[in-house]
């Protein structure tokens, strides 16, 4: 065995000897692949609807696809479908056996599959979206899974959400405090959740969004053209 | 050898992809046949006689000589008449790939080899035997229905893992017998089946909801 690059004579390619028997084959795609963004946050909180608009507002201008990992087998990958907003080859689904917080973070292998299945498919992309199924406040994304992640509240589930904190609200690279049109209707306070929030999360970022009023989730998807031009822009230029 | 090697592979902590599915169990419930640890009990029964002793025979086999994995991996798909769970047996084996590639350097066995191959290639390549194999495959095949039980009929977990030891001896005896034949030619390795369980993964796979891949 020879894994170091050398040569036989002088007009040889460079090349090794490996192992007989062992593949030696780095594991697929390697290279440049696409920004891999989760979106969690509890049930209902509306992560589907944001997926939805993300792709509204982003799916001109980047190569884009999605996994869902909805308890119910294809129940948000349907949403999706249903909607319109992304062609059928460009969204998986994950099940999850019960345990959505398990497939996203211990045993992120069906995940992993997806991710690959629609790179291989679909070619180079730019984004992947990784939505949770609904979870409860300590569910977050392993980093061997995904690059950046989204944390999705909502005002109607109380406005002690961001106090009460978790890893989801105190980790998460952006979170998204949703339906803000609801607030005078359930009495929350939006300046407290913000100020929670800020004591919570220190210097990670905080958006207020209502999909009602802004159908293209205008702030998130921002954040995330910021993340993708700084991936693509190389450093120094 | 290496017990603590051995444990690692048997853990249902290790991520490889066997959390979503339930061993053909979801739609059995669905159906009212597995209601209670006593259907539970019958359940795994048969789980150990048929697939059970198929995946040790087939784990041992390929952790006794890798060079057979193709054709293993081809008797296991004429051992697997529902497309459902080649399927799922392929997504298990391709996530036991990934996680065994970042333990130890495993061999070529393809891209998404069926689960028992998959753990045969990860025991060899862990230093394990063929007989190590085999407990591994029969413990997998009924610790992942047990723990969906737990997860669809909120059995008592303790009565679920009395129930498992209880079934240790039997779990043993058959790994001993499907290592035993792990040199045989493939076409006369165990080829026991479960047709009900063929005939549930199939409608299984129609559901519009589901718990569990499979």
């Amino acid at each position: 065995m020879h894994p170091e690059l050398h040569e036989h004579g002088p007009d040889e390619v460079p090349h090794t000897h490996p192992e007989p028997g062992v593949d030696p084959h780095a594991p697929l795609h390697t290279g440049p692949r696409a920004l891999r963004i989760g979106i969690g946050g509890p049930v209902g909180s509306g992560k589907t609807a944001l997926v939805a608009s993300l792709c509204r507002a982003l799916g001109e201008e980047l190569r884009l696809a999605v996994v869902t990992n909805d308890i119910y087998t294809t129940e948000d990958a349907d949403f999706l479908l249903r909607n319109g907003v992304l062609p059928e080859e460009r969204v998986r689904a994950v099940e999850t056996g019960c345990c959505p917080h398990t497939a996203i973070r211990d045993d992120i292998s069906a995940n992993l599959d997806a991710v690959e299945d629609l790179e291989a498919t679909l070619g180079p992309l730019d984004l992947v979206l990784v939505e949770s199924g609904g979870d409860n406040l300590t569910a977050t994304f392993s980093k061997g899974l995904i690059d950046q992640q989204i944390f999705v509240v909502d005002v109607a589930g109380g406005d002690k959400v961001p106090r009460k904190g978790g890893p989801g609200v105190t980790t998460a690279d952006l979170l998204v405090i949703n339906k803000t049109d609801l607030a005078p209707l359930v009495g929350a306070d939006l300046s407290v959740m913000d100020r929670d929030a800020r004591a919570r999360r220190h210097d990670l970022p905080t958006v207020f969004l209502s999909l009602a009023e802004d159908k293209l989730a205008t702030p998130v998807a921002d954040w995330i053209r910021g993340l993708v031009a700084a991936r693509t822009t190389p450093a120094g230029a | 050898m290496s017990l603590a090697t051995l444990l690692l592979l048997a853990d249902g902590r290790l991520p490889s992809g066997g959390h979503a599915h339930s061993g053909g169990l979801e739609p059995q419930i669905a159906a009212g046949r597995v209601r209670d640890v006593g259907g539970l009990d019958g359940f795994l029964r048969g789980r150990l006689a048929t697939g059970g002793l198929v995946s040790a025979a087939f784990a041992a086999a390929a952790c006794g000589d890798v060079h057979r994995c193709a054709e293993l991996d081809a008797g296991l798909d004429a051992r697997t008449p529902s497309p459902a769970l080649r399927k799922a047996s392929r997504a298990q084996g391709r996530a036991l790939l990934r996680a065994g590639r970042a333990m130890w350097p495993i061999p070529d066995v393809g891209r998404a080899p069926h689960q028992p191959v998959a753990l045969g290639a990860l025991a060899a390549a862990a230093g394990l035997t063929p007989a190590e194999a085999a407990v591994a495959a029969v413990h997998g095949t009924i610790t992942g229905s047990a723990s969906a039980a737990v997860r669809l009929l909120g059995l008592d977990p303790y009565a679920v893992h009395a129930l498992l030891a209880r079934l240790a001896p039997d779990c043993d005896r058959i790994a001993a017998a499907a290592a035993e034949r792990s040199s045989d030619p493939v076409d006369d390795l165990p080829a026991a089946g479960a047709p009900l369980l063929d005939i549930g993964a199939e409608h299984h796979a129609t559901w519009e909801v589901r718990l569990f891949a499979s």
